[in-house]
């Protein structure tokens, strides 16, 4: 692969704390190689800041091949930046030229405050799936995988909708930050297969309740969230939980009533 | 001490069994009592920490990532072994047992891999009960692909994200716990010390990683399912996050350290494209299924990989490994590689590659996929077309990855692989329970050395962290607690406690306080080198001799000359960071002696001196047919102990994959 140098110019999030004010730094750097990924061009930032005594920036992120979901950066004013179907460690430098200027900024969402720079908490997804998100069966015991077949077409609709990745970029591309996508990618997953049936009503109700509880917007169908979506979890989704959600709601019984 | 393994009396087969049906149990109420630590969230972690919190016991689970969905185990794309013989072709559990040990050179032990094999088929069942998506057919029945190392279809798949679905449903399994009050999650924390009263594992000391504060945490038993250390080598498959130090931890703190050398390096990897270079990533095991692996004929030859016609290809596993071909273990393969590499055979613009080719899969489905839908005559552009759907729908994924990071269309052109550290079969010894040599502790999954001997086969690591996790800590933790259920817990004002995080802190404040010019990342770059180097692919007894020399050297310079920024009492990656790198200082400096002191090849361990005519590894099972269990004894100090490989069933020869 043909592969060339530039020097670019980044505007980064910088702050202390949750409690302290932050606000933009501005950073050069020099040389930086259109085959390295977009982290290991902050790691060149971040060796440069070592080097300079100063304090690197802090960024989450772990498997660095577009798995994990812990990368999280709003580049350009895009979650996981330009790239269709991609994370922040999988965004290459050859998208980028000599002389640019590149903003980056945290997840921003009341519901996943900055813990320091650009990494956010982002608990309130875990407490979510904690409200129903899962299949109540305990370990052992269980009957033989292919006694009870299921439908190669809704399988493979319950495993599109269980690549979600939990990164929080729905969010962060929402004007509202709706947390819907996330929850229905989960709802979908599991009431597209049998075993997730008998608590399907529950589970959509209790889910939906948590994600209002932590303060998570309103879905105006804008569609931000599947567009900037690395794993590209379809609208679709939505529309379930929705079909879901008002069928428990109107049966009443799931709810405990 | 004598190393007892602890492995049941009776026939192989029956060994699990006879435990089960006999080990003591502990009651619903005093479960209730007892307070079980778990380190990791990863398959080993989220399973162990999910099954015994549904069994009653109260547990407390610990990730250094932000939430216990992000370990590593998340992944793994190829599948997970069982042997359910669901394609009809033979399979059974007494042939997964024997693949495994033969794949893994005969340096493992019987019993734990039998049983490895016996409680398989229920983890396919389970994970199936918890939603998890796996493949399936037409017929609505759960799909098989082939991996390495073995001749039937057992490896169970959700397309190239096979770790990623395992792992949402076990974290998924865990966060139920977690509303039902069972389970305690500590998120952005990490263990810094084991605490020790009378000998036994009562806790641990972690710190907050977002806070940095310093917590003590009671614990009648400790688990470690912290992964592996392959990040010892700095450019690896892990994550970056990937840490020896929970393990080192125990390690210092009595725990043997089981065949430290033992690491796998994995032949379909994207070779390293600049010095920037931050982590290698995977193509997954199961492209070999349709990829065909080749070089040129021709020394140096510059042409594109499209030009060169097949008679001017060598596919050199298929002429080598006839039987196997493509699909041979994964030592095996990669040092094919290396190989053809060195002998200057190489391919793009390093020279340090091979070509992982789909061109004649592509056109092969294509065909098939024609002849179903009726185009007896399709033009090769049209079979083209309707094969790269069928490859699409197979590794999707593994090709988008690829372009992403390659910038290279691998439908047209063939991928270029070359190996990487992937994986470390050594790790914590433990016998048959899982409990180290501290009573108390434990160590599930990758963390553990216990199944895959010196060379683990392909989807075998998601299998063994879900049986650890799922079926045997169960088990083995009631028979141990059963004696504890007079103990009560332990206030964390205890001496010990007290003692354990002054020590942790005093680290702390003394990496803090060298205030030196050298970054942590170059460190660890240098250590990753020599490692590469003299402890990598192919290792020697000189190089090795110098390896040591030239790792204590870099450690005292480490902690002369680290600089790391920022504070204690704050969110800080470099201080966390620091931490691990001096661990991994300290355990390659043991794998390399353990390495010097293995005078044999075997599996991925391949030590120049000892090799066959034609370049196989050799192994010397008269000397070498043990486990080696390293004490720890002070600084650069490690003792040596041996507990030896009895094979009662299989019987040790040389491997063939001819």
């Amino acid at each position: 692969m043909e592969h060339n140098t530039m020097n670019l110019t980044l505007k980064v999030w910088r702050q202390k704390n949750n409690k302290a004010k932050g606000g933009f730094e501005t950073f050069n750097v020099k040389n930086i190689s259109s085959e390295m990924s977009f982290l290991e061009m902050f790691d060149v930032l971040n060796e440069q800041l070592v080097a300079e005594n100063k304090e690197p920036v802090a960024f989450d992120h772990d498997c660095r091949e577009g798995i994990c979901g812990a990368c999280s950066m709003y580049i350009n004013g895009r979650a996981h930046g330009p790239w269709h179907h991609n994370t922040t460690c999988q965004l290459h430098m050859r998208e980028y030229k000599d002389g640019d200027t590149i903003v980056v900024e945290p997840w921003r969402a009341d519901s996943f405050p900055v813990i320091k720079d650009l990494v956010v908490d982002r608990s309130a997804f875990d407490r979510i799936i904690q409200a129903g998100g899962y299949i109540s069966v305990n370990t052992g015991n269980a009957v033989d995988a292919n006694s009870l077949p299921i439908d190669k077409q809704k399988a493979d609709e319950s495993f599109a909708a269980a690549t979600c990745i939990g990164c929080g970029a729905c969010v962060a591309a929402c004007p509202n930050t709706s947390a819907m996508l996330f929850v229905s990618a989960k709802v979908s997953h599991l009431a597209l297969l049998p075993q997730g049936e008998p608590e399907r009503q529950l589970r959509a109700v209790k889910m939906v309740e948590q994600m209002d509880t932590e303060g998570f917007g309103s879905c105006t169908n804008i569609g931000a969230c599947e567009a900037e979506c690395p794993k590209g979890i379809s609208l679709e989704n939505i529309a379930r939980l929705n079909r879901e959600y008002i069928s428990a709601i109107m049966d009443g019984d799931s709810t405990g009533a | 001490m004598p190393l007892n393994s602890k492995i049941p009396a009776g026939p192989l087969e029956s060994k699990w069994k006879t435990y089960k049906s006999t080990c003591k149990l502990v009651n619903p109420a005093n479960k209730r009592q007892l307070e079980i630590i778990v380190i990791g969230t990863g398959l080993a972690g989220a399973s162990a920490a999910a099954s015994l919190g549904e069994m009653g016991y109260k547990v407390k689970a610990f990730c250094f990532q932000d939430s216990p969905r992000r370990a590593h185990s998340i992944a793994a794309q190829g599948g997970i072994n069982a042997a359910k013989n669901y394609q009809n072709d033979g399979d059974s559990t007494y042939r997964l047992f024997y693949d495994t040990v033969k794949g893994g050179d005969y340096r493992a032990r019987e019993g734990n891999v039998y049983r490895l094999a016996e409680v398989s088929a229920s983890i396919i069942d389970q994970c199936v009960a918890q939603g998890v998506p796996f493949a399936r057919e037409y017929g609505g029945l759960l799909s098989n692909r082939s991996f390495g190392g073995t001749q039937v279809q057992r490896t169970f798949y959700a397309a190239g994200q096979t770790g990623q679905q395992l792992l949402i449903g076990a974290y998924q399994a865990l966060e139920r716990q977690v509303s039902l009050g069972n389970v305690e999650m500590y998120s952005r924390h990490e263990m810094m010390e084991v605490v020790k009263i009378d000998g036994v594992a009562r806790g641990i000391i972690a710190r907050n990683l977002v806070t940095g504060e310093l917590e003590r945490h009671f614990g009648h038993a400790v688990l470690l399912c912290s992964g592996g250390y392959g990040n010892v080598f700095y450019l690896s498959t892990n994550a970056m996050g990937s840490n020896v130090s929970a393990a080192w931890k125990a390690h210092k703190q009595g725990a043997f350290f089981g065949n430290p050398c033992f690491t796998q390096i994995h032949p379909t990897c994207i070779p390293v494209s600049g010095d920037h270079q931050s982590k290698l990533t995977l193509m997954s095991e199961s492209l070999r299924n349709d990829g065909r692996i080749w070089v040129p004929k021709q020394k140096g030859d510059n042409r594109k990989a499209t030009d060169i016609p097949e008679e001017e290809r060598d596919y050199y596993l298929e002429r080598r490994y006839p039987a196997f071909g493509n699909l041979v273990p994964r030592d095996v393969a990669s040092r094919a590689a290396k190989e053809r590499c060195d002998e200057g055979y190489g391919v793009g613009a390093s020279k340090m590659a091979v070509y992982l080719d789909f061109a004649a899969a592509i056109m092969r489905y294509g065909k098939i996929e024609a002849n179903k839908q009726g185009q007896h005559n399709a033009d090769a552009a049209a079979v083209r077309t309707l094969g790269e759907a069928v490859v699409k729908e197979k590794y999707g994924n593994l090709f988008e990855m690829y372009e992403k990071i390659t910038g290279e269309d691998p439908y047209k052109v063939p991928m270029r692989i070359y190996p990487a550290v992937h994986y470390t079969m050594g790790g914590l010894w433990v016998d048959y329970e899982l409990m180290t040599t501290v009573p108390g502790l434990y160590a599930l999954g990758e963390a553990n050395f216990s199944d895959h001997g010196a060379n683990r086969l392909g989807a075998s690591a998601l299998m063994q962290g879900l049986a650890d996790g799922y079926f045997v800590i169960p088990y083995t933790m009631g028979n141990n607690l059963a004696d504890d259920i007079r103990t009560k817990a332990i206030p964390t004002d205890h001496a010990a406690f007290v003692a354990a995080e002054k020590e942790v802190s005093d680290r702390i404040n003394k990496l803090m306080s060298i205030k030196g010019k050298t970054s942590v990342e170059a460190f660890h770059k240098k250590l990753g080198k020599i490692m590469w180097e003299k402890c990598g692919m192919a290792r020697n007894a000189k190089g090795l001799t110098e390896a040591i020399a030239e790792i204590q050297a870099l450690k005292k310079e480490f902690w002369s000359d680290v600089r790391i920024p920022g504070d204690i009492n704050e969110f800080n990656p470099e201080l966390d960071k620091a931490g691990r790198v001096a661990d991994f200082i300290e355990l390659g400096e043991l794998m390399c002696k353990d390495a010097l002191n293995r005078n044999e090849s075997c599996g991925g361990h391949f030590r120049e001196e000892y090799q066959t005519p034609d370049g196989e590894a050799m192994r010397q099972d008269d000397l070498y047919s043990y486990v080696a269990a390293w004490e720890y004894k002070g600084e650069s100090q490690e003792e040596l102990h041996k507990e030896e490989l009895i094979f009662d069933v299989v019987h040790p020869s040389q491997r063939s994959y001819k």
